[in-house]
Formats: structure tokens, C-alpha cells, sequence
């Protein structure tokens, strides 16, 4: 279609859109001047153009109910109901020939000669001949017409019809409105995201050259860019935004038209229609949102004389609700009908040979409910114009998987069923995680990522090893078989991998079925704009889009449905729900909150968060001196501060302090800066030589130090604890830890972990004497003497008496070493007693205990 | 779009055409310069696994990703020997930016009508098909190539 012509609709239909309004409120404020003169000048607007263009039947149109307007606004008519009602009929036509030319390009034939002479009759000041009455003419306008170009142009929210007649003087906000929006195309908002995107690219790598000078000029003005940045950033990307009620606008005409089809009562509920999404994500969303809404109507309602029957309301229900929640939008759609019938899934299920009896029947309702989304899945015995078609779920879920977003659903015989979307805010940024194989990067998105694990591509050493069935390789993890593919092999990138490396395997999440992608090297997350790849690369699924790194360099994004489309995993996903759902339960328990901090040097440091009291910010000028170490007044005490690298910088105006505390005592650790909080699986691989770390492991997918609280504790006060263990590389023996206090548990466990023994820990004596009625068996155990409830001796002379455990090293932990209590100890039963926070002779202490029978 | 009119000559006896010219496997080969964006040096390349032989990589070029396609590969002929620096036609099609690497870039040449000749029948189809004509230099023969067509890479790869 030609431009200007393309440009002219979108102009009509906006001024149009306005008009209707305007000229209601006209009717009920006839003296109103402006809103009178604002309709005069979009008419004559319309007339303008359309005669410029060579719109003939347009033109006369506009110019006969110009001509009216013109009478009005000069005073010589009254802006009585008849001659608005007139002036309305001839906009609808307006309508109707506009509508025509946007589906065809020309202007449609038709005769109005009829309205014209109305019009002019009106003008004249005589009574108009007998006209179709208006509102007929409005109700016979396609609505559906497509609406084009105005995407990012404001809707005008129809002004409520209440007769309530308002009075006269009432100012009119529109016009005022208009004019502050602008009409700018998607293509120049997508240019300038594309520019600032750059702009944040080259401010980071500025900051980075900054960084490596110890002192500049350009700190900061520098500074000051960087905010600005992403202040520009943040600007651009709201440009973008648009309510999620443009999507949903024309679904109550949809629901209406449902209902007088079905002779169902349907009312429809919308919430939450300004929350905003990316304008990309909203248009992605558009159709299966609708195909959602037609299918609670026509499957999820009953029809009004079963709902009578069940002693529902006659009116059903559909609920829309959108909502913002962590950086996602949440978009609920509900309805109070029947729920899914899972008897009949379940027979469906059967007869399409989607599953066996047998796995049927060890399947939840959830999961049988789930069957929905598998292709070729309807429960409509009969089909209808509405739905039933057998496309749908499995479509809506594709496409709702395709931007990274997640179906789910929850249903209740006779109450009803809610679909639960969650859909990324924007497709622009997303957080990605970078590996290599071959040599080559990729970046996979952070979303589907559930886990990195390291294991060894053959048997040796402590990591797991991936096996092999017929080539296939696998992996044994929890307890579970993950199925792995090789990105190596998967993308043809043709190294040959050697077989002594190790490799490491990123766990995805796909639908409800889980998949291991074994890649060569695991670097860092970074925020990446994702960019569509080239049209003639689009035929690869394998990528979702592509990116460019902080370093300048190209790289492909990883689309992890493409490659579990590829591997055949996502036909038969959904029956591993049982699976990923243990594995989830497993997961979440030996997850740990790492504090992770910088301190002399760029490699991140690690604490479990557990340890550390709080986090403090303090001005420099607070850290004072005493006996020549830094203290600090921390709430009415002194409290020593220990710093963590060897030189502090003492130029930066404010110090972050890890703040460790047991009862009343505190020790400040000062670093150079607090990175992150992150939840991973604390396994600390390798020991560390250097004293104060306890060892190296992988948190959020780089290698970091974790360090060894206990041996800073003591730097700062000698006797923070009189001793706390530690043993020897004994082969996996399990040591049961029973301790009280949180904070020494903590302290414990992690450091008798990077000693190399397999740790459980207990927080009452109580707690652990279960664990040994349960039939768990351990190596040793180290109990703490001061406990509520069970102290250390009672604790020991139980396990003494009988069980499995009485003839098990037994080791006392405490505070208190002198030698009256630890006699008490021995005679209690204790194998050995070490000092609260000794960790050397703890260790010394499990390895000898370990290495000689017991003597009970 | 004017890329479409720009590569095939005027007939037009006095009517220049502007050429950006590059050699590729010591032929002489030329492109319409107002389809031309960008001319680039030796580029870092990320090789994209999957993609159809010619499709040598992708590039950063000022924040616009730009796929590079490999002329060599797309005229069938052998590789270059290794450490051969290769340089890039830059040309936009459909939006999409693309990288033509090529061997060497020379001048910009303006070029009468009157010195063009269909392509010669014998030419073989992996040159014909790539190319709208032959100008008559004096030293040697200019290759007039078709960037739209050279672009048209199936999608079945």
C-alpha cells in the first residue's frame, strides 16, 4: 500500500477514534467551545487530506458534515441531538469507506446521496429526511478492521456512556492529551534500543580502562555518564512498554459474540490491563491469549442449565489478571467452570497412546491434566466453529515456550480451571550463560539453566563420570539418569574431544523434562541483547538469536527447545514430570546462600550467608585503632576488624565490613566490596594450601574461594572459640555433626566437607538420635557438650547404652577443656575431646579416631 | 529498490555506472558502490555451526551483527591460502546488514554503458548465475555481480 495512503488511515482512525468521544461529550456540554472547535478541526483535517489524496466519496462526506460543524461552531445551529445524531451517522460512513480502504486500498463503492442531502438539510437549518438510524449504522461497522500503524499510538479509552448528564462547563482534558503524544515508528524506537545498547557496551569498557589506573580525571565525569547510561537505558526500554490491555481489547467483543453463539451467560473480568510488557513479547502473546479465552468459554463453561443444575451462578465467569512479579509478568486466566475432566484425559491419553495404563495410573491429576498441551490433544468429543480442533494447547504452550516464557495449570472438578503464563518482561535483555565447546562461545539463557555440574569424561577422581549406553552418554545425578548431549557433537563443530579433559554439563530445564549439555568451559553470566539471527540462518533451530559480548565479539544464543527438539527429548517430555520433581526436591536441600565479596584481587571470595551477622557500610573515619589493629564502635562496643587482603585500601570513604557475631561477641572482616548473594550447591573441590580459605568451588558457575571463617574469627579475638574441628582426608567417612548454634554448624560443616568427609549435621541431640532409629550409620560423630535439652554427656551416654552407634568414635566439643570436664566427658563415653573452634585438632582427632578400632 | 535498479547497467550509451571493484581468486569482479555500506579489513569472525557452507561467520560491526558470507565458497572456488588476509564488502538487503569477504578491495571506478556486454554464454553457471555482465576494461574484464542473488542462499542450506 502506498505510504501516504497507509499514513492517512492510521491519522483517520486515531482522529476518528477521538471524534466519537468528543462529539458525546458535545452532545451532553452543547457550549462547549473548545470541544466544538476540536471537533470542527479533525473533520476538516480528514476532509483536507482525503481531497489531497483523491478519496472523492471521502471527501464529500467529511465536507457536508464539515459544513454542519461549521453552522455549530459559528452559533448559527444549536448543538441539539438531532443534528449530532446526523453528524454521527455521516462519521460512521466515515468508518465504514476508511475500513474499506485499508483491506482493499481503494475506496469502496457505494451512494451517499442520502446522507449528503441530510447533511445539507441539517445545515439549511430544515428538519433532515428520514436516515438510517445512527445507531444501527454503528453496530453494522466492522470492527475487526484492521487498525494499522497505530500500535504505539495512544488508545483513546472510550469515554463511559452513564447518562448522568455532567455539567455544562466541564473542562475537556482530551485535546491537551493529544497533543502530548507523538507518533513515532517501532522502527526508530528499535534503532535508538539498538544505540543505547552500544552506548552501555562501550561505557562498560570505558569503566573497565578506568579501572585499571589508580587515579583519573575522568573518574568522574565518568561516573557521571555511566548513570546517565543507564538512565538512558532504562528511558529507551520504557518506550517500549505497552499495557497488556492492547492485547486483550478485543476479546469482550470475542466473549460476547461466544455467548450469544452458545447461549452461555459469559462475563468477563479483566484486571491488572495496565500492566506493561514489551511491545515485542505483547504481540507474541496476542493470539494464544485469545485462543485461551475462547476455550474457557466453549470448554471450560457449562452451559447455563448446568450450571443452574450444579447451583452456580447462570453467569460464568473468565478472570484475566496480569501482574508484575520478580521481572516476570504473570498473566492468570481463569475460569469458574467444570474443570478438566481428568477421567476423560486420562481415557484420551489411552486411545491416542500417549501413554500406558500403567504409567496412568502412577500419574497425579496434575499431570494427567497436562496432557493438554501434548500436540493432538482435544477433550471435545465434538467440534466445534470455536475450538475443538485439535490445534491449541500444545500451539498456545509452543508458542508461549518460544519467548522463554512457562505454562501452567491448575484445575478443580467443578470449581473451575486456571492457566498460569509467565512471560519474560522483555525479550530485549535477557541473562545468559556463556560456555565454550570447541573452542567456540555460546550463550545459553539463564532461565532454562537449572544447574552446572562438573563431572569427568572418564572414571578417575572425585566428580562424576559420564557414562555411556551405546554411545549415548548419561549421567548419573542424585540418584537419577540425566540424558546428556554433547554441544560438541550436537552442533558439528568437529573437534575431537580428548578424553582425559574434564567437562562441564549445564542442566536445563525443558518443559517439565530435564536435559545435560556437556560443554568444554563454563565463563561468567552476562546481560546480553538478544539480536535475531539473519534471515537466511533462520532454518537452524538451534539458536534462539544472537549477541554481542562486552568484548566486542559475535555469538550465537542456544535456543535449549531447538536443541531438545533436536535430540527428540520434547515429544516425550511431559512423562518425566516425576522425575524433574524429585530432583527439584533433592536440589533445593543442599543449596547453600553464598555471600560472595571481592577483597584484594578480582576473583570473588566466598562466605555461606548463614555465617555472617550483617552487612555493614562504614565511613572510613570510624575505623579507629587500638593496640595498633582497626576496631570500630559497633552499636555502643568496640569491635575488632580484621582485614581480609593485606593491604586496605584506606583511600575509599566508606569500608564494607562482613559483620561475624556469636551471642555477644563481633568481629568486623573488612573487603573491598560486596558482590552478590547466590544460592548454589556449596562443593568445595579443591582444598586450599593458603591459610583462611577453606577451599575453591563453583558458585554461580565461576570458580570461587570460600573462605574459612573460623581461621578469621581468630584473628580477630584469640578466644572467639576454644576450638573447632577439623580432619583428614579420610575416603568419604561420614561424620555426624550435633551442634546447637546455627552459626557454629555452619562454621563446621563446610570445613569438615573440604577435609573430605561427607557431613551431616544435627541441631539437637534429639534430632540425631532419630537419624540413628532411622538406620543411618556414620564414621564418627562430633558433639557439642552445651546443648538445651540433651547436653553432650547425656547425648553420649545414650548412644553408649545401645543402637547402632555405641561402639562409633565419639568426638566432645567445647568451649570449657579443662581437665575436670573432660573426664566427665570420657566417662560420659566421648572417644576424644577437642576445643571449640580448634579445627586443626579436630581434624587430628577424626583421623586418629577413624584410623583405630574404637575403644568403646 | 534502488538496489535492484542499480545493478543492471543502463543501456544508455553515455550513462555511467559507479563501481566499488575486489578481486576474488585474481578475477576482477565489481559491485554497484551505492549498494555498498561498509568496506572492512580483516574482521574477527564467529563461525555460526549449522549454517550453509558460504556463510562464513558473524561480525560486530559498530553494534550491528552482520553475517558474513564467503564469496570464494559461494563461486565454488578453492580456499585462499592460509593467513591470506580477506576483506569485506559491507551491503544491506531486507534490512539485514551482510559482509561479502572477499580477497581484495581496489577503487571505486565509474564505468561507461558502452563497455558492457551480456555475460558470454560459455560462462559457467556458478559464474552466471552470480553475475548480470562483463565490462571491457582495458587491461582486463570486470565482473558485474548480482549482491541480491548472491545473498539468495536457500534455506535448506
Amino acid at each position: 500500500m502506498d505510504d501516504l495512503l497507509a499514513e492517512f488511515l492510521t491519522e483517520t482512525n486515531e482522529n476518528l477514534a477521538e471524534l466519537d468521544v468528543a462529539l458525546v461529550k458535545l452532545e451532553r456540554t452543547p457550549d462547549d467551545h473548545d470541544t466544538l472547535s476540536f471537533i470542527f478541526r479533525l473533520v476538516h483535517t480528514i476532509k483536507g487530506t482525503c481531497g489531497f489524496l483523491g478519496l472523492p466519496r471521502l471527501e464529500h462526506v467529511a465536507h457536508a458534515a464539515e459544513n454542519v460543524l461549521g453552522k455549530v461552531r459559528d452559533g448559527s445551529l444549536p448543538a441539539a441531538s438531532g443534528t449530532i445524531s446526523v453528524v454521527l451517522t455521516a462519521l460512521d460512513r466515515v468508518k465504514a469507506i476508511v475500513s474499506g480502504l485499508a483491506t482493499t486500498g481503494v475506496e469502496p463503492a457505494g451512494d451517499d446521496t442520502a446522507l449528503i442531502a441530510a447533511l445539507d438539510a441539517v445545515a439549511a437549518g430544515r428538519a433532515p429526511p428520514p436516515l438510517v438510524a445512527s445507531g444501527d449504522a454503528r453496530e453494522r461497522l466492522p470492527e475487526d478492521a484492521p487498525v494499522q500503524g497505530t500500535r504505539e499510538g495512544k488508545p483513546v479509552a472510550p469515554t463511559p456512556t452513564d447518562p448522568v448528564a455532567s455539567a455544562p462547563s466541564q473542562p475537556l482534558a482530551e485535546p491537551a492529551v493529544a497533543a502530548q503524544t507523538i507518533r513515532v515508528t517501532v522502527e526508530v524506537l528499535e534503532n535508538l534500543m539498538t544505540l543505547v545498547s552500544e552506548l552501555v557496551l562501550t561505557r562498560n569498557q570505558l569503566l573497565q580502562l578506568a579501572r585499571s589506573r589508580e587515579t583519573s580525571d575522568f573518574a568522574v565525569p565518568l561516573q557521571r555518564l555511566s548513570h546517565i547510561t543507564s538512565d538512558l537505558q532504562e528511558g529507551v526500554m520504557k518506550t517500549r512498554m505497552q499495557p497488556i490491555g492492547n492485547a486483550w481489547n478485543k476479546l469482550p467483543r470475542i466473549v460476547r459474540d461466544l455467548s450469544h453463539e452458545m447461549g452461555k451467560k459469559i462475563e468477563l473480568v479483566m484486571l491488572g490491563a495496565d500492566t506493561e510488557l514489551d511491545r515485542q513479547v505483547l504481540e507474541l502473546i496476542k493470539d494464544p491469549l485469545t485462543h485461551m479465552v475462547r476455550n474457557s468459554a466453549d470448554h471450560g463453561l457449562e452451559s447455563t442449565a448446568d450450571r443452574r443444575v450444579a447451583g452456580k451462578p447462570e453467569t460464568g465467569r473468565i478472570t484475566l489478571n496480569a501482574f508484575h512479579e520478580g521481572g516476570h509478568i504473570i498473566i492468570e486466566i481463569s475460569d469458574d467452570g467444570r474443570g478438566l475432566p481428568v477421567d476423560s484425559i486420562r481415557a484420551k491419553a489411552l486411545a491416542n497412546g500417549l501413554a500406558n495404563e500403567a504409567e496412568l495410573a502412577a500419574m497425579t491429576d496434575a499431570q494427567v491434566q497436562r496432557f493438554i498441551f501434548r500436540a493432538g490433544f482435544s477433550t471435545a468429543s465434538t467440534v466445534t466453529a470455536v475450538s475443538g480442533r485439535g490445534v491449541g494447547m500444545d500451539v498456545v504452550k509452543t508458542n508461549i515456550e518460544k519467548i522463554g516464557g512457562s505454562i501452567e495449570l491448575k484445575s478443580e472438578l467443578g470449581r473451575g480451571t486456571t492457566f498460569t503464563i509467565k512471560i519474560p518482561l522483555t525479550l530485549a535483555i535477557i541473562s545468559a550463560l556463556i560456555v565454550a565447546a570447541a573452542g567456540e562461545r555460546f550463550a545459553i539463557p539463564q532461565i532454562s539453566v537449572v544447574e552446572l555440574v562438573r563431572a569427568n569424561r572418564r572414571a578417575d577422581g572425585a566428580n562424576p563420570v559420564i557414562e555411556r549406553i551405546n554411545d549415548t552418554p548419561v549421567l548419573r545425578l542424585r540418584d537419577r539418569l540425566l540424558p546428556l548431549v554433547n554441544l560438541n557433537d550436537l552442533l558439528a563443530l568437529g573437534a575431537t574431544t580428548q578424553e582425559t579433559s574434564g567437562a562441564h554439563i549445564v542442566v536445563t530445564q525443558i518443559g517439565a523434562a530435564m536435559l545435560g549439555i556437556i560443554v568444554d568451559r563454563v565463563f561468567d553470566t552476562e546481560e546480553i541483547v538478544v539480536k535475531p539471527v539473519a534471515p537466511i540462518l533462520r532454518h537452524i533451530t538451534m539458536f534462539s538469536g544472537n549477541t554481542i559480548l562486552g568484548d566486542g565479539s559475535v555469538i550465537m544464543i542456544l535456543d535449549p527447545n531447538g536443541i531438545a527438539r533436536a535430540t527428540g527429548i520434547g515429544a516425550s517430555g511431559e512423562s518425566k514430570a516425576v522425575g524433574a520433581a524429585a530432583a527439584d526436591a533433592g536440589r533445593s536441600s543442599d543449596r547453600t546462600a553464598m555471600l560472595l565479596f571481592r577483597a584484594g584481587g578480582s576473583q570473588p571470595l566466598a562466605v555461606p550467608l548463614g555465617l555472617v551477622a550483617r552487612l555493614e557500610d562504614i565511613p572510613r573515619e570510624t575505623v579507629e585503632t587500638s593496640c595498633g589493629a582497626p576496631v570500630t564502635q559497633y552499636r555502643g562496643r568496640l569491635m575488632p576488624l580484621v582485614p581480609m587482603s593485606g593491604s586496605v585500601d584506606t583511600t575509599a570513604p566508606r569500608q564494607p565490613v562482613l559483620v561475624f557475631a556469636d551471642g555477644d561477641r563481633t568481629m568486623g572482616l573488612m573487603v573491598d566490596e560486596i558482590v552478590d548473594v547466590i544460592e548454589d550447591r556449596l562443593h568445595i573441590e579443591l582444598s586450599a594450601a593458603h591459610p583462611g580459605l577453606l577451599g575453591t568451588a563453583v558458585i554461580g558457575g565461576r570458580a570461587t574461594d570460600v573462605i574459612d571463617t573460623g581461621y578469621w574469627l581468630e584473628q580477630a579475638r584469640r578466644d572467639w572459640f576454644s576450638g573447632k574441628p577439623k580432619s583428614d582426608r579420610s575416603r568419604l567417612r561420614r561424620v555426624l555433626v550435633v551442634e546447637d548454634s546455627d552459626f557454629f554448624r555452619q562454621l563446621l560443616l563446610p570445613s569438615l566437607g573440604a577435609a573430605g568427609y561427607e557431613v551431616v549435621g544435627a541441631a539437637s541431640a534429639a534430632e540425631a538420635l532419630r537419624l540413628r532409629d532411622a538406620g543411618v550409620t556414620f564414621d564418627a560423630i562430633v558433639s557439642d557438650i552445651c546443648m538445651p535439652d540433651m547436653d553432650g554427656n547425656a547425648f553420649a551416654r545414650t548412644v553408649r547404652e545401645s543402637g547402632a552407634w555405641a561402639h562409633l568414635p565419639l568426638i566432645a566439643l567445647s568451649a570449657n577443656a579443662e581437665p575436670r570436664d573432660i573426664e566427665t566427658g570420657r566417662d560420659a563415653g566421648f572417644t576424644d575431646y577437642v576445643g571449640k573452634f580448634q579445627r586443626e585438632a579436630l581434624l587430628a582427632s577424626l583421623q586418629q579416631c577413624l584410623s583405630e578400632p574404637v575403644a568403646a | 529498490m534502488t538496489l535492484d535498479v542499480l545493478e543492471r547497467p543502463q543501456a544508455g550509451i553515455d550513462e555511467e555506472q559507479v563501481f566499488v571493484t575486489l578481486t576474488v581468486a585474481d578475477q576482477l569482479c565489481g559491485v554497484p558502490v551505492l549498494g555498498v555500506r561498509d568496506i572492512l579489513g580483516e574482521q574477527t569472525i564467529t563461525r555460526i555451526p549449522l549454517a550453509p557452507p558460504e556463510v562464513a561467520g558473524s561480525l560486530n560491526l559498530r553494534g550491528r551483527i552482520v553475517t558474513a558470507i564467503d564469496l570464494r565458497r559461494r563461486l565454488r572456488l578453492p580456499p585462499p591460502p592460509d593467513g591470506t588476509p580477506r576483506m569485506s564488502v559491507v551491503t544491506e538487503q531486507g534490512g539485514e546488514l551482510y559482509a561479502l569477504l572477499v580477497d581484495q578491495v581496489s577503487e571505486v571506478m565509474s564505468l561507461k554503458a558502452a563497455a558492457f556486454e551480456h555475460n558470454p554464454p560459455t560462462l559457467p553457471a556458478e559464474w552466471s548465475q552470480f553475475s548480470t555482465g562483463v565490462y571491457r576494461l582495458d587491461e582486463q574484464l570486470l565482473v558485474v555481480l548480482d549482491v541480491s542473488r548472491l545473498l539468495a542462499l536457500s534455506n535448506a542450506g
